[in-house]
Formats: C-alpha cells, structure tokens, sequence
C-alpha cells in the first residue's frame, strides 16, 4: 500500500493531483488539527518533504464499527487519509493480503520503522486464560500487541474497548477484557465512543501527523479537543433542562416539543464527547437530536451503569428497578420507625425516672 | 447511683430541691456553624434530590419563559459553597475552642471513651440501663457518628465540586477534579455524590430526635443549649 518512504507530495504527485489539490488538502488538514490559516504554510512545507508515516490497525476483540464509523468521515475524506497521507501497511479488515504474507506486511513494517510508526488499536485485549479468547495468526492478541507497540511512535486506542473496556469488560468480564493503556508503556491516545465520531477519528489522525506530535490530553488519555466537554454542555436541549422542561415518556407531548431527556435516562450530562458539536455522519444529526438520551457510550463502564433509561444506575442486590433511591427511602423509613419504637422505650423509662426521683427534685413546700 | 443517691437524699435532706451548676458548652462559633451548617445540609439534600428526580415544569411551553431547574442548582452551588467554607471554620475552631469544640472529642478511642462508648449504647439505645453517665460535651456514640459525617462531608465536597468542575472556569472546584480519573468517569462520581444523601437525611431523622430525647429525659437544657450556649450539670452532692 505504497512507498513509506515517498514524501506525501510526492505520492500525490504520482497519483495525478495537481499542486492545487495539494494545497487545498493541506489547508483542510492544517483545519483538522487546528492551526487554522497560519498554520498552513507549515502543513505544506511538512506535507512536501515528510514521509508518509507507516500505520499498522489493528483489530483484537471489537465489532469493527470504529472501522465502519472512520470510514465515514467527510473531512478529509476517507481515501485522501488513507491511500495519500498514511501508509496503511496492516490492516485485517481492508487489506488485501492474507495468511503468511499479510503478517509479513507487519512484521516487515515494524522492523524497517522502529519509533516512526503509528499503532492504532480497535478493541480490547483479553488477558483471562492466558489470552485465547482472541487469537490471531496463533499468537494472542497480548503479545501481538506488546510487539506491535514496543517500538512505535504513538498509539492511538480506538473506540470504547480499546480505550476502556466497553461492553466485553462489563461485570463479569469473562474474557478479562482490558484496555490497551493499562498493558503498553508507549504513550497511548484514548479516543472512546462506541463508535467514535468520524470526525474526531480524523482529526485525530491528521493532528498526529501534520504535527508529528501527540495531541494535548486530559487526565484519562483523551484529546482535549474534542473530550473536554459534555454532551450536555453544548446540546441544544440545553435551555430546555434549565427551564425544567423534561420529557417523562418516550411518547408524550413533551418529547414531540423536544424537551430535555434528562428523566428518560439521558447521559449528556456526565459525558464527555464531541457529538452535540460535530455530530454525525457529515454532521447530520446525534443521538439527542433524534430524541433518544445519550447513553453515555464514551463514558468507562457505561454497560455497567444502566439502565440506559433512568438517569441514576440501578442499585446492586435489590432488583433491576431500584435505584439509590429507592434504598436510601427505605433507609429512611428505616431509621424513622426505629426512632418512633425509641420514642416509646423513652417514655416508658422516663416514667421510672420521674417516680424515682421524683421526692428530691420538689421544691420545699 | 442516682438511685441510690435519691433514697439516701429523702432520708438525710428531705424537702431540698436539686442543684444545677450552669457551664457554657457551646461557644459562639460552634452555634453559627450548627445553624449555618443545618440551613445549608438541609438545602443541599432538598435541591440535591430534585436534581436527581427533577420536577416537571407544566406552566410554561417555551424554555426561554423559565429558570426553575436551573435555580435550583443554584441554590445546591451556594449552599454547598457556604457550606463547604463553613466547615473549614469548624476544623479551625477545633482546634482555637474550648475543651467541647476541640478535635480531640471526635476521636473517641481513649479507654475511658469506649467504656463510656458501651454505657450509652445501654443506656440511651437499647435502653436496657435506667441511668448512664452524663457528659457536658457530646458523649463518644455521638463523637463516633459525628466523625462519620465529617468523613461523609468530605466525600461530598470532593465528588460535588469535582461535579461542578467542568461548569466552572474558576480554579477552585478543579482542585477536586482528580477524583474523576480516580473513580473513573463522572457516572461513578455522581452515584457516589447521590448514595451519600441518604447518609445526611438518615442522619438528620437521627440527630434531631435525639437532642430531643436528651433534653426530654436529662432535663439539662439539650435543646436551648444549641441557642444559647449552656448546659446544666447537677451538682455534686
């Protein structure tokens, strides 16, 4: 899939586009990573020497909808990224190659790149067992992955799983299914969603490398850009949930008004994600927008939290329905019949009391 | 003791009345913090709720037209604001007040605290013993659960204005903000935020009856001593 040490103008070039077209790709990348105007002259004068950074995708256990969600993307487009900015040398789900040869394609990549190429990583790595719950090649994802990322660059940790678990880590976690942070020592770039946004995927990947660098993260790993904000924060329905304005019901006249999901479940306000901002296939519309709450899919042990449609996470031991508070109710019935039995233990002594002691606290007649 | 005390009493000084020694228990400082810390408790558990179990607005169609949810995290901030400053005060004076404010109390580990520990179990829970011993100050079961709250406090301080972090651009909540990573994700942090609630409405039932239940049965000025400040102790005789 292309010469990794041909610069990026040079492929283009081979490929037909004009200086124009390469221009004008290099202003939407300099957009993507955020330079804006000034920083265009600098994307070019990268993108005119830089060699394609060779990219190994890997996929462990995943449901490939970040595949399926990156393909997507409209800035910039999907081929543009992938057959003329990245060398794309491994990927299982898109390339041609198979068997034998399609792991030298890796190995070759990881042995003539060491410390320049990027790892991207789509799923979680299951450690239970000695690993054969995900097996690749006969070799388990565990050791796949301490190859692959002992030497590269970055690590970007695509979607929910590989950046914390998601659904295959819920309780019981059979498999041991952990997230790719916690098993690499090379810096790793969280970017969650179950998918993640399109765009943001993108984004991501023309930050790292117009800029050969690693974006500014948060304390969980995720790009600030796009993770530094609630879903809450910049929803539309936003005026909604401060005027007190909710839906109670899927199918009342409040959710046809478009009020705030808040009381059906909605997660917006404990998430961190882009999607009330960028929103979804080429910004179309998000989850919020088609009147379901979010569920919070970007969010560490979202599974783990529901029901998805009550805002509270249901409460362990005392069924599905209760919540902390239908256990802090009860703990308060609780505690008032015990103080009303109390109330009566007190009067009971405190007649004692008064009989006792009644003769030296009279006053002298 | 007080049993037999009360027999040798109406042989030896028949017709005298008992006597009652006045001591200031509750300096100032310590009343402020109660009557601003149970304003502010009881706001936070009142709003706190609604915020977990909003309730629907029906007059008016239009989001523009209202403030009512957003007032009422309002009034959770102030509060919680009064509140949290409020307690470093308390902190403070345990340690600049007198022998009942000091720190000291809310540790009640000493021998004689535990002993006294097992007396008003009897005495004042299962009220199996007719009388305990008296303490000037808070006796140790209460010491004990007072602890608890201030450890419930801080948990509600750090995962609220954790909470309230990414709201505001000012640099004091984000002093908190490290418990997020910690309990990981903001969900963990508001059920957490949300089960310690119940801890203070479970407590407040609690507190309010028993200071009631001292004063109904001691007769030592439990109740007015959270007003004034004295407390009466019965004198030696």
């Amino acid at each position: 899939m292309g010469n990794a040490s041909q610069s990026i103008w040079g492929s283009m070039q081979s490929k037909g586009y004009s200086r124009r077209d390469f221009l004008q790709f290099c202003a939407v990348a300099a957009t993507m990573a955020g330079l804006g105007r000034e920083g265009v002259g600098e994307v070019v004068s990268a993108f005119d020497r830089k060699a394609k950074p060779p990219v190994v995708w890997m996929h462990f256990q995943e449901c490939t909808c970040c595949s399926e969600s990156f393909l997507r993307a409209s800035h910039p487009i999907v081929a543009d990224v992938l057959l003329d900015v990245l060398s794309l040398n491994y990927t299982e789900t898109l390339q041609a190659a198979s068997g034998f040869q399609a792991e030298k394609c890796l190995t070759d990549t990881i042995q003539n790149n060491k410390g320049k190429y990027i790892v991207l990583v789509e799923g979680a790595v299951p450690l239970h067992d000695d690993g054969v719950y995900c097996m690749i090649g006969g070799r388990t994802a565990e050791s796949i992955l301490h190859e692959v990322a002992k030497d590269a660059a970055a690590v970007i940790a695509w979607g929910s799983c590989a950046s914390n678990g998601c659904v295959q880590a819920a309780k019981p976690n059979p498999t041991g299914a952990t997230p790719i942070q916690k098993l690499v020592d090379v810096p790793v770039i969280n970017v969650p969603g179950c998918p993640p946004i399109a765009d943001v995927m993108m984004a991501v990947v023309t930050h790292l490398v117009v800029l050969g660098q690693i974006p500014s993260l948060d304390d969980q790993g995720r790009p600030k850009e796009f993770y530094s904000r609630r879903v809450h924060d910049t929803c539309y329905r936003r005026a909604n949930y401060d005027a007190g304005l909710f839906v109670e019901s899927f199918d009342d006249e409040n959710a046809r008004k478009g009020y705030c999901l808040y009381k059906v479940g909605c997660k917006g306000p404990v998430t961190y994600n882009a999607c009330s901002v960028v929103k979804w296939n080429e910004g179309t519309s998000y989850p919020i927008q088609s009147g379901h709450g979010c569920i919070g899919c970007s969010e560490a042990g979202f599974w783990d939290k529901g029901p998805f449609y009550q805002h509270l996470p249901s409460f362990p031991g005392f069924g599905i329905e209760s919540t902390a508070d239908t256990v802090g109710a009860a703990v308060g019935l609780v505690t008032l019949a015990g103080v009303a039995a109390h109330a009566v233990m007190t009067n009971v002594r405190k007649k004692k009391i008064i009989s006792e002691v009644h003769e030296d606290d009279q006053p002298e007649v | 003791m007080k049993s037999q005390m009360a027999a040798t009493q109406s042989t030896a000084h028949a017709g005298h009345p008992a006597e009652y020694r006045r001591v200031y228990v509750w300096e100032f400082p310590v009343r402020a913090y109660h009557w601003i810390n149970a304003v502010c408790m009881v706001g936070l558990c009142g709003t706190g709720y609604l915020i977990g179990a909003p309730i629907r607005v029906t007059t008016a169609p239009e989001a523009w037209q209202l403030y009512w949810f957003g007032s009422v995290r309002f009034v959770h901030f102030l509060c919680a604001f009064v509140y949290f400053f409020n307690f470093l005060v308390r902190i403070y004076w345990g340690f600049a007040g007198n022998q009942y404010a000091s720190w000291k109390n809310f540790f009640p580990f000493t021998a004689a605290q535990r002993k006294e520990f097992v007396d008003v179990i009897k005495t004042d829970v299962l009220q199996v013993k007719l009388h305990g011993s008296l303490s000037l100050g808070h006796n140790s079961v209460a010491s004990l659960v007072y602890l608890m709250t201030f450890v419930a406090f801080a948990v509600q301080s750090i995962t609220g204005f954790a909470l309230y972090s990414s709201m505001s651009a000012s640099w004091f909540p984000h002093l908190f903000h490290w418990i997020v990573p910690l309990m990981g994700g903001e969900m963990n942090v508001r059920y957490v935020h949300h089960l310690v609630l119940w801890f203070f409405v479970a407590f407040i039932i609690v507190h309010v009856y028993l200071s009631f239940y001292h004063d109904y049965l001691e007769g030592r000025g439990t109740i007015s001593s959270i007003v004034g400040g004295w407390k009466f102790e019965r004198e030696k005789q």
